[in-house]
């Protein structure tokens, strides 16, 4: 029996700790752990509520948008103008998130995930006339070789000349996400912590230059996505054919849905977004989203053992390090007692079971491409499959969006912050569905919570002893070699974790149940 | 021969939009700082970098571990994050030895002794920032207290911002390759460089004419001056209204939003609420200042 740490996984967000135990080459027990605490939902407690969409982009550097517009949603639906927000704002909220997300997934395929599978050594041997190898080349020769070494040796698969081509690819999308960013400060000034999504609408103004100033850069990304990222995941993907089958996971998918359609429904549950909201088992049946169904559980997380199995409205969350049984600074949120994965291939699933036509043409376009059948979705293939069409899917809108603006027209409304009120606010962010909950009394933030995307996919066990998805995902894996464990890095980067999102949370004392209505 | 330069970079209480904003610069490039020259004969080996280096766990702590031992006052270390110190600094772990969770302060505190100087990247390790705002739940200490109380002197510079203009940070780091560490007048009182945080924003920003005329936004959309939708620059050091963010595509200001004075040791705390007017802030009036200079 071998116990196999990994501590710190890189080329994630933030600071995590895997932990297997290996047997007979396979593993038994699997063990995630987030091993930082900031609790910045104290940290909001007492505030201005609108401060929220500032500091909870803080709770995450690379996906701060996203925080930015569930604090927003959650504020307008405190504020009673959920239904209020003029077309101009709610579109320019579409076009600072979408462009944001779709440069995420760019980043996460070729800097956090390829040196898994690509051999950048290979640019040793390039004879060529690419500048950009040849200075890789250079870098080769001279011999200082971080932060692309050391690594895991033993498994890289892919041809020379595909790994040159791939190393290319890796520093266009460089490029690429950095032009993504661009699209988002046009309307929101800058990023990461963006500011022009607040509560009411947006701060910028559409006009002729700034629409198509953001359309031409949503054109290159467009161009990357359908000539570079998806073929690039294809071709890793029939070269890996055997990540098809790894890391298959819980099975149970859930979506909060993203991009408002419509700004007249109140309910964000039932309003029609570009990505749709439900949940998904392994049937490829979705069944609508009841959020009150959302507890969090700690008996394995550091926290105190009288707070468990709560809704996240009225979660009270005290720091004990050191329980006994507990491993994590994350919590385990369950829907419905159950493990749920959330993330792009949730939302592309749930989508696509929905029946929305684009999608189903990628997603069987591209499991043709592959000959694979839909069961395998649910694998570290499927899920990087899954993040790539999210970002076509996404970009491709971006562009009809941006001309449906209306320059002269508002962006923004005008409100009264109420003394007393609740609000929900839920979104997709990159990594999956992110929630946030306020409280509100005297004008000042009386309880906030957030539930993000990696505390369900990174949890620990929950009170009746189910293991979260990423450990799941790792129980049953064989690992070829103990000293280069190649699978479970590469199941755990699959689910893109973001470990900074997944523990920053600490809500103030329990509230009374009742209060709270969750629609 | 290309010398090159070892540098560590440790994140802490932090949420990675340091090192996103890096990966924003656009001159020199990403690409640029990692693998060419990044100023003639000097090539940045970044020896350790959580968000992008291909090893993990054992493989990447051995590496942090050699650079501070084999290379020991040859390295910069950039901290990006504030520091956990509550109850021995439990609240935040950066890998194992002996089977033990290693704290963040105890990296920093170890990496630090070996550096040849010390960069806090972003407000966070700069002031604490949000971390380490009221509660401060993990007892986030700025990098300079925790080096204070360790009684480890080591060059540092403070590069704040939420995150900072990769400007800032590559600027800086240029600048030691080519000239040397900034000397004392260099830096300001709270150790940023000069060259970037030494004017107000409001000193440079495009609507300050508006505020003089007493022309203010009343909502978001308006023309006019923000200062009554809570605008910060009037207190608030840095140069974004001349060098704009995101390759230069826009900034704050720009997109009508205030400044939240993000660059600053009281953001998050006397710099909020974001969206409220300063109060009983006397506003630094540029001409009068320079009227009185003339004057003496």
């Amino acid at each position: 029996m071998a116990r196999i740490v990994i501590d710190p996984v890189t080329r994630i967000e933030g600071h995590l700790k895997i932990e297997c135990v290996v047997e007979g080459g396979e593993v038994k027990d699997a063990r995630a752990t987030g091993n930082l605490f900031r609790g910045l939902e104290l940290i909001l407690r007492g505030r201005d509520p609108r401060d929220a969409q500032v500091i909870t982009q803080r709770i995450c550097g690379v996906c701060p948008q996203s925080h930015g517009i569930a604090a927003t949603l959650n504020l307008d639906s405190a504020f009673g103008i959920a239904d209020k927000i003029p077309d101009n704002g709610r579109i320019i909220r579409n076009l600072i998130h979408g462009a944001h997300v779709v440069q995420d997934h760019i980043l996460h395929f070729y800097h956090l995930a390829a040196l898994d599978y690509v051999n950048v050594a290979d640019v040793a041997t390039y004879e060529g006339n690419d500048s950009q190898l040849n200075s890789i080349k250079d870098f080769i020769k001279r011999g200082a070789l971080e932060p692309f070494m050391p690594r895991y040796e033993g498994d890289y698969r892919l041809p020379p000349a595909v790994n040159q081509q791939a190393v290319a690819h890796y520093v266009k999308a460089l490029e690429m996400r950095r032009i993504g960013h661009e699209a988002v400060a046009i309307f929101s000034g800058k990023i990461p912590h963006s500011v022009g999504v607040v509560p009411g609408g947006v701060t910028s103004v559409p006009t002729a230059d700034n629409i198509m100033a953001y359309i031409w850069k949503i054109k290159i990304l467009q161009d990357f996505i359908d000539n570079v990222y998806i073929p690039d995941v294809i071709a890793v993907a029939g070269v890996y054919s055997d990540y098809a089958g790894i890391g298959v996971g819980c099975k149970n998918l859930l979506s909060y849905g993203a991009l408002d359609l419509d700004g007249k429904n109140t309910d964000y549950t039932t309003r029609d977004r570009l990505f749709k909201q439900g949940i998904i088992g392994a049937d490829l049946k979705p069944a609508p989203l009841d959020t009150g169904k959302i507890t969090e559980q700690v008996k394995h997380s550091w926290y105190e053992d009288a707070t468990t199995n709560l809704h996240p409205t009225h979660g009270d969350t005290k720091p004990k390090y050191g329980k006994p049984e507990a491993y994590s600074w994350a919590k385990s949120p369950r829907y419905d007692g159950k493990v749920y994965e959330v993330g792009p291939l949730a939302r592309v699933a749930v989508t696509y079971a929905n029946g929305d036509p684009k999608m189903k043409e990628m997603v069987e376009g591209s499991l043709a491409a592959l000959k694979a059948s839909p069961a395998a979705l649910f694998s570290v293939l499927g899920r990087h499959l899954a993040r790539a069409l999210s970002a076509k899917f996404i970009a491709d809108n971006l562009e009809s969006w941006a001309l449906s603006l209306k320059p002269g027209e508002p962006a923004y409304i005008e409100y009264e912050m109420p003394e007393e009120a609740t609000g929900m606010g839920i979104t997709e962010g990159a990594r999956g569905a992110l929630g946030h909950w306020i409280e509100i009394k005297d004008r000042k933030i009386a309880n906030y919570q957030a539930v993000v995307p990696t505390t369900w996919n990174v949890s620990p066990m929950d009170d009746g002893g189910q293991h979260g998805p990423i450990e799941q995902a790792l129980i049953g894996t064989k690992v070829r070699d103990e000293k280069n464990p190649f699978e479970i890095v590469r199941i755990v980067r699959s689910f893109d974790p973001c470990i900074a999102c997944a523990v920053h949370c600490v809500t103030p004392k329990g509230r009374d149940l009742g209060r709270f209505q969750v629609a | 021969m290309v010398k090159e330069l070892p540098v560590i970079y440790l994140q802490t209480a932090a949420c990675s939009g340091c090192a996103v904003t890096m990966l924003n610069a656009a001159s020199p490039t990403i690409k640029n700082a990692l693998i060419d020259q990044i100023a003639p004969g000097v090539h940045i080996n970044l020896k350790f970098n959580p968000v992008i280096m291909a090893a993990a766990g054992e493989l990447a702590i051995q590496v942090l571990e050699d650079t501070a031992e084999k290379q020991k006052g040859e390295y910069v270390l950039v901290v990006d994050g504030a520091v956990p110190t509550k109850d021995g600094g439990v609240y935040g772990a950066v890998g194992e030895r002996n089977g033990k969770p290693v704290t963040m302060e105890q990296r920093v505190t170890e990496m630090a002794q070996g550096a040849l100087a010390v960069i806090a990247m972003g407000t966070c390790a700069s002031f604490g920032g949000i971390p380490a705002a009221p509660p401060n739940p993990a007892g986030c200490k700025p990098v300079q207290k925790v080096l204070e109380e360790k009684g480890i002197k080591k060059p540092l510079i403070n590069i704040p911002g939420c995150p900072p203009h990769p400007d800032w940070f590559f600027g800086t780091v240029e600048s030691i390759i080519m000239f040397g560490l900034p000397k004392a007048e260099d830096l300001d009182d709270f150790l940023r460089p000069k060259a970037y945080y030494g004017k107000l924003i409001h000193e440079n920003c495009p609507r300050r004419a508006y505020f003089d005329e007493g022309k203010f936004a009343k909502k978001f959309g308006d023309e006019g001056c923000l200062y009554e939708l809570g605008c910060k620059g009037p207190i608030t050091y840095a140069d974004c209204p001349l060098r704009h963010w995101n390759s230069g595509t826009n900034w704050v200001i720009g997109a009508g939003a205030p400044c939240n004075g993000c660059t600053q040791p009281e953001f998050a705390t006397e710099t909020a609420p974001f969206y409220e007017k300063l109060v009983d802030v006397e506003l630094p009036v540029v001409g009068a200042y320079w009227a009185n200079k003339e004057a003496k």
